[in-house]
C-alpha cells in the first residue's frame, strides 16, 4: 500500500473493540488518525453516514471508504497490509481462529456486563458464567505463548482489549482472574509487552471509574 | 485425494441449509448426519463442545463450526469456481458485514415472529420486516447480492426463505407484498440446483413448525 493512504479510525476510547482496529494498524506500522467519537452524547455526521445501519465505533475509513465490524476490520487489515500476517494461512486454522474471534464476540463482553451492570444474585451469576467463558479460552490457549502459537496474531488481538475491563469486573465481582485462569493471566501480561497493545490500551482504573459512573448514571448504585 | 466431508445437520435448520448449499455449489461430496436435539450424538458434543450446536462440518475428522465460517473454510479450501467470497478485501469485508448483520437481526427477531404473542409478536413482525426492507435495500437492482454471481450472502440468506410461509402463517404477514425484490431474489435462486436441492419445501418447515408448538404448547 502506498503512503498516501488515508486511514482514519471513527473511535471511543474505552471500547475493546475500537482497541482492536487501533492494536492492528500499530502492528503494521500503519499511520492513522482516531476520531474520539461522543457515543453516548451527539454522534458525528461522518460515522452515521459511515454506519447508518448500527451506527455504532469502530469504524475504519480506508481513503474514506468505510469498513464495520471490529472483527472483519482486523481481517480487512491483514489483507490490506498483507506482511506479517495476523490470520493463519491454512483453512483450517483460519477456520479455528475466525471460530475463537467469534466466540469471544458472543461471550466476553457480554457475560462482564452482567458483572458490572447489575447487583446482588444477578452479579453472582454473571460472575460465574465469565469465569465459565475465561475457562474455555483458557483451553484454547493451552501452553501456547498465543493463540494462533508463538507469534501474536489475530485472536489475541480480539482477545486482548477486553483486560482492560477486568479490573472492572474483578473489583465488582470479588475475584481474581489469576485464580481461576492463570494462563490467561500470563497471556495478558505477555501481550502488555508489546508495544501495539501498551500504546493502545486504555489504563484500566480509568475504565474502572467510566464503569462506575455509568453505574451511577443507569441508577445501579 | 479423497476427502471424507460430513455434516451434522438439523433438517429444518437455516445454518445448516447453508452449509448444505456451499458444499453444492462447489460439487463436493457429503455424507448429511441427523441430529436429534433431545439427544445429541456423542460425536457433535465431541466436534463441537463449547456450542454443542449444529452444523458442524467434519473435514476429514477435523471439525469446522458456525456456518459463516463454515462457508468460507469451503471456499478457501475448495478453491475452484465458483467463488462465493470476492477476492477483492474490500468487497469481502463488505460480504461479510452483510453476513454479520443477517446474523445479529434476522436471527434473533424471526423466533418470536412464529412463537412470540401479543406485544412481543408485533413489535419482532415489525423489526422483521425492517431488516427484510434494509436487505432488499441492499440488494437494490442486483441479481444477487455480490452482483451478478450467486455468493456469500445470498447463501446466508436465502435458507430463511424456507421460512417465510411459516411466519406468514403465525405472524400474519405478507413478505411479497412489503418486500417484492428480495422475493422475485429468492426465486432467483431457488432456480439454482444447490438451493432447490439443500431447501425443504415450506409447507414441510410449517409442519415441523406446528408440531414444535404443540409439543411445547404454545400454540
Amino acid at each position: 500500500m502506498s503512503k498516501g493512504d488515508k486511514v482514519v479510525v471513527l473511535d471511543f476510547w474505552a471500547s475493546p473493540f475500537c482497541a482492536r482496529v487501533k492494536i492492528a494498524l500499530e502492528e503494521k506500522g500503519v499511520d492513522h488518525v482516531d476520531n474520539e467519537e461522543d457515543i453516548f452524547g451527539k454522534k458525528s455526521e461522518l460515522l452515521l453516514k459511515s454506519n447508518p445501519i448500527h451506527q455504532k465505533v469502530p469504524v475504519l475509513l480506508h481513503n474514506d471508504k468505510p469498513v464495520l465490524e471490529s472483527s472483519i476490520i482486523v481481517s480487512y487489515i491483514d489483507h490490506v497490509w498483507s506482511s506479517n500476517s495476523l490470520l493463519p494461512d491454512n483453512a483450517y486454522d483460519l477456520a479455528k481462529a475466525t471460530f475463537w474471534a467469534d466466540f469471544i464476540d458472543k461471550k466476553v463482553f457480554e457475560t462482564g456486563r452482567s458483572i458490572w451492570a447489575s447487583n446482588g444474585e444477578e452479579r453472582e451469576v454473571g460472575t460465574r458464567d465469565f469465569i465459565e467463558v475465561l475457562k474455555h479460552l483458557e483451553e484454547a490457549l493451552g501452553e501456547k505463548k498465543y493463540f494462533g502459537g508463538d507469534a501474536f496474531g489475530y485472536v489475541d488481538i480480539i482477545a486482548i482489549p477486553h483486560s482492560a475491563w477486568f479490573l472492572a469486573y474483578e473489583t465488582l465481582g470479588g475475584f481474581k482472574i489469576e485464580d481461576h485462569s492463570p494462563k490467561i493471566s500470563a497471556w495478558i501480561k505477555r501481550c502488555l509487552q508489546r508495544d501495539s497493545v501498551k500504546n493502545v490500551l486504555p489504563d484500566p482504573e480509568k475504565v474502572y471509574q467510566f464503569v462506575l459512573h455509568f453505574r451511577k448514571m443507569s441508577g445501579l448504585e | 485425494m479423497a476427502d471424507n466431508v460430513v455434516l451434522l445437520d438439523f433438517w429444518p435448520s437455516s445454518y445448516g441449509m447453508r452449509v448444505k448449499i456451499a458444499l453444492e455449489e462447489k460439487g463436493i461430496t457429503y455424507e448429511c448426519r441427523q441430529e436429534d436435539f433431545q439427544a445429541k450424538s456423542s460425536l457433535l458434543l465431541e466436534m463441537n463442545p463449547i456450542h454443542k450446536l449444529i452444523p458442524v462440518l467434519i473435514h476429514n475428522g477435523k471439525p469446522v463450526c458456525e456456518s459463516l465460517n463454515v462457508i468460507e473454510y469451503i471456499d478457501e479450501v475448495w478453491n475452484y469456481k465458483p467463488s462465493l467470497l470476492p477476492s477483492d478485501p474490500y468487497k469481502r469485508s463488505q460480504a461479510r458485514f452483510w453476513g454479520d448483520y443477517i446474523d445479529k437481526n434476522v436471527y434473533s427477531i424471526r423466533r418470536k415472529v412464529w412463537i412470540g404473542k401479543g406485544k412481543e409478536q408485533e413489535e419482532s413482525k415489525k423489526k422483521f420486516i425492517e431488516c427484510l426492507k434494509t436487505l432488499e435495500q441492499e440488494l437494490g437492482d442486483k441479481p444477487y447480492f455480490g452482483g451478478e454471481e450467486f455468493g456469500y450472502v445470498d447463501v446466508a440468506l436465502i435458507p430463511f426463505t424456507s421460512w417465510f410461509y411459516t411466519y406468514e402463517i403465525y405472524g400474519k404477514l405478507n413478505i411479497e407484498e412489503e418486500c417484492p425484490k428480495l422475493v422475485t431474489w429468492a426465486k432467483r435462486c431457488m432456480e439454482k440446483e444447490s438451493v432447490a436441492k439443500s431447501l425443504p419445501h415450506p409447507h414441510k418447515i410449517y409442519g415441523f413448525a406446528k408440531q414444535y408448538k404443540q409439543r411445547h404448547g404454545l400454540e
